[in-house]
């Protein structure tokens, strides 16, 4: 057969149009001019100067702990809601619940900042919390959102897992609470880390949710490089996003690894 | 009809001695308005390896799930060794099941998966892995003890499978479709095998299979179930050369089955009239039945004589045409064409290497079975 010289031209500027606009970045964060458009010579003289700015380094800082915390929530939260979709038969509102717990994936940004917006005003004029806004509401925020993530990803594993391995453990003696901590947990452990690790990346890539719901004194690393930006970029910003490309690139790769290794688990 | 029963002390539902160790009486188990089990009653005595056997959604593995605890009847009662199972979780019956996909735990080694029992019983490590360690030396998976489920072969997580059910030495062990996923000749070994660990433990086995051969090979006793109902429950011979019914008869090996009815009806013999065969069966045993009442004989391949002489003998003997020899190497199973356009199976064992004068395509023969040789059933 012919082969088609059609297709990996397109696979190569398929790639040139995704990877283009990052590549440059990386290549700019390594200038040594002060000018962001011209290239002055090698330097990594930004990433020096990067951890000498107290700003970036605490909104860094903010976001890696709402990222951790958030994701460990949405993680456990996710768990629970995909357990019961999956386990629990047809009960009254379910349909509810599927529809709820996916609607943050397709919900525009905006709508649901803004919706977690007037929800944490009004209940802190009716309950007094969460008294402020700062870091505690954006956790709260980023939880409902990557939770749906979660759900879905936890959703798929509990549906292909061979439920004979949880009777097989309760036929062995095993109560029902020590079946899910014993056996499904572990079993299902890869989808998990992979939905915890997706969590991380997204709640570490936020703006605009954090932008509404956060207050004074909390700001996140987006939300910093955002406000620096539109004083004009500066070179310290490529070296910074370089930073956040590398960790979010490694988080996606193991929560992709982890997510083949579980399907081939699964499989064989 | 008079049936003959091998006598043996052995053999409590024959004589009784000792009371049903299981009892299942009228279960019941609906799925809406489907009934999967519809009305089994079933004693089942210690020490039996019986055997549930039955087609695809005949209900034998709704029993046996509701034997373990997984499904709860809809009506009637399950006892084990005098106690009654309404109301107890999987967890709290003296029961294991050994599952169909051995559903063994892929995150634990081939040690721990047999411990696991024995550890949520509250046991000591050194006692359990002491029972660990005798319960693989059973099954000779020993230097296997630290592989993880995913580095052994299906035979090997077979009898993982059967040494995590049994380490807890249950009163009753349930097993699913043992030896299904294994290929023909391990599962022939296996067979052998399970039948020796469970004469050796004398533990109580309740084993399902749609394989009416590891039925035969296995059972003490076969209960054969159709559409959630128990059809005719007996030792393998009795099943196989006395069935009840055209199901059992058709289910269980190859059968010849004629429609006839009865032309002579006499204490010690019955003649039954078949269009099929243009002409006559003579039954030699008294059956009662009336005269003209429809009846079907059911003879086995086995059963049935071909010669190219006509055999010594008045009765039973009809004329055919070999249509189809299918050569199985210990033996042949020839397709017989009679005058009335009707087919026959009888199968011949092939006793020596080379035969000239062996029987070929569009042979004329004589075919002739004793007059004992078939069941006569009335439904």
């Amino acid at each position: 057969m012919r082969r088609n010289v059609w297709l990996p031209a397109f696979v190569i500027l398929g790639f040139v149009f995704l990877y283009a606009p990052i590549l440059s970045l990386i290549v700019f964060s390594f200038n040594e001019s002060k000018l962001v458009t011209v290239w002055g010579g090698f330097s990594t003289k930004w990433y020096g100067e990067l951890l000498r700015n107290p700003q970036i380094l605490s909104a860094a800082w903010i976001s890696l702990k709402v990222a951790v915390t958030s994701a460990t929530l949405a993680t456990v939260l996710g768990t629970l809601a995909a357990f019961v979709l999956t386990r629990f038969g047809p009960f009254k509102g379910r349909a509810l619940l599927t529809g709820m717990s996916a609607a943050p994936l397709v919900m525009p940004d905006v709508i649901t900042g803004l919706s977690l917006l007037l929800l944490f005003v009004a209940m802190e004029q009716l309950i007094g919390w969460p008294a402020g806004r700062g870091m505690t509401t954006i956790i709260i925020a980023h939880t409902t959102f990557c939770m749906a993530y979660v759900t879905v990803v936890a959703q798929s594993r509990f549906a292909s897992l061979d439920e004979s391995l949880e009777e097989a453990a309760m036929d062995l003696g095993a109560r029902p609470a020590r079946v899910f901590f014993d056996v499904t947990v572990p079993v299902i452990a890869p989808a998990l880390v992979a939905g915890w690790l997706l969590s991380f990346t997204l709640s570490l890539d936020d703006l605009v949710v954090a932008s509404f719901v956060t207050g004074p004194g909390a700001s996140t690393l987006p939300m910093v490089i955002f406000s620096k930006v539109r004083l004009g970029v500066s070179p310290d910003i490529n070296a910074l996003a370089t930073i956040i490309i590398a960790i979010v690139a490694v988080g996606v790769g193991i929560a992709t690894w982890q997510m083949r290794r579980g399907a081939r688990k699964n499989g064989g | 009809m008079n049936t003959p029963v091998p006598v043996a002390t052995s053999k409590p539902w024959i004589t009784g001695a000792e009371p049903p160790f299981i009892r299942i009486s009228k279960v019941t188990k609906r799925f809406g308005d489907f009934y999967a089990v519809d009305d089994v009653s079933l004693d089942i005595y210690k020490g039996e390896l019986f055997c549930l056997l039955g087609g695809s959604g005949c209900g034998k593995s709704t029993l046996l799930r509701m034997l373990a605890g997984f499904e709860t009847p809809t009506e009637g009662r399950i006892e084990i060794d005098g106690q009654d199972m309404a109301g107890k979780a999987p967890y709290e019956r003296p029961t294991n099941m050994m599952f169909q996909s051995y559903a063994l735990f892929p995150h634990m080694t081939v040690e721990k998966n047999v411990a696991y029992g024995l550890y949520r019983d509250g046991m000591k490590k050194a006692e359990a892995m002491e029972k660990v360690a005798e319960m693989l030396r059973l099954v000779q998976l020993t230097p296997f003890a630290s592989r993880k489920p995913h580095q052994l072969s299906g035979g090997q997580r077979q009898r993982v499978a059967l040494a995590r059910s049994l380490v807890k030495r249950p009163k009753l062990l349930l097993l699913d479709e043992p030896l299904g996923a294994l290929d023909k000749k391990l599962r022939e070994e296996t067979q052998f095998e399970l039948i020796k660990i469970q004469e050796s433990l004398g533990v109580t086995f309740i084993v399902v299979t749609h394989d009416q051969e590891e039925a035969m090979t296995l059972a003490s006793r076969i209960g054969v179930m159709n559409a959630g109902q128990i059809v005719q429950v007996g030792e393998p011979p009795e099943i196989y050369e006395h069935p009840n019914s055209r199901f059992v008869a058709d289910f269980i090996g190859s059968v010849n089955m004629f429609e006839g009815r009865v032309t002579e009806d006499e204490p010690d013999y019955i003649r039954l009239g078949v269009a099929d065969l243009g002409g006559s069966i003579y039954v030699g045993h008294g059956v009662s039945c009336v005269l003209d009442q429809q009846l079907w004989y059911a003879v086995r391949p086995e059963k049935i004589r071909i010669s190219r002489t006509r055999p010594d003998k008045t009765e039973n003997v009809f004329r055919a045409v070999v249509d189809e020899i299918a050569y199985m190497g210990n033996i042949s199973i020839h397709r017989l064409k009679l005058p009335t356009g009707r087919l026959l199976s009888a199968t011949k064992a092939n006793l020596t290497r080379h035969d000239d004068e062996a029987i070929t395509w569009g042979d004329e023969v004589w075919v002739t079975w004793d007059d004992t040789a078939g069941a006569v059933l009335t439904r």
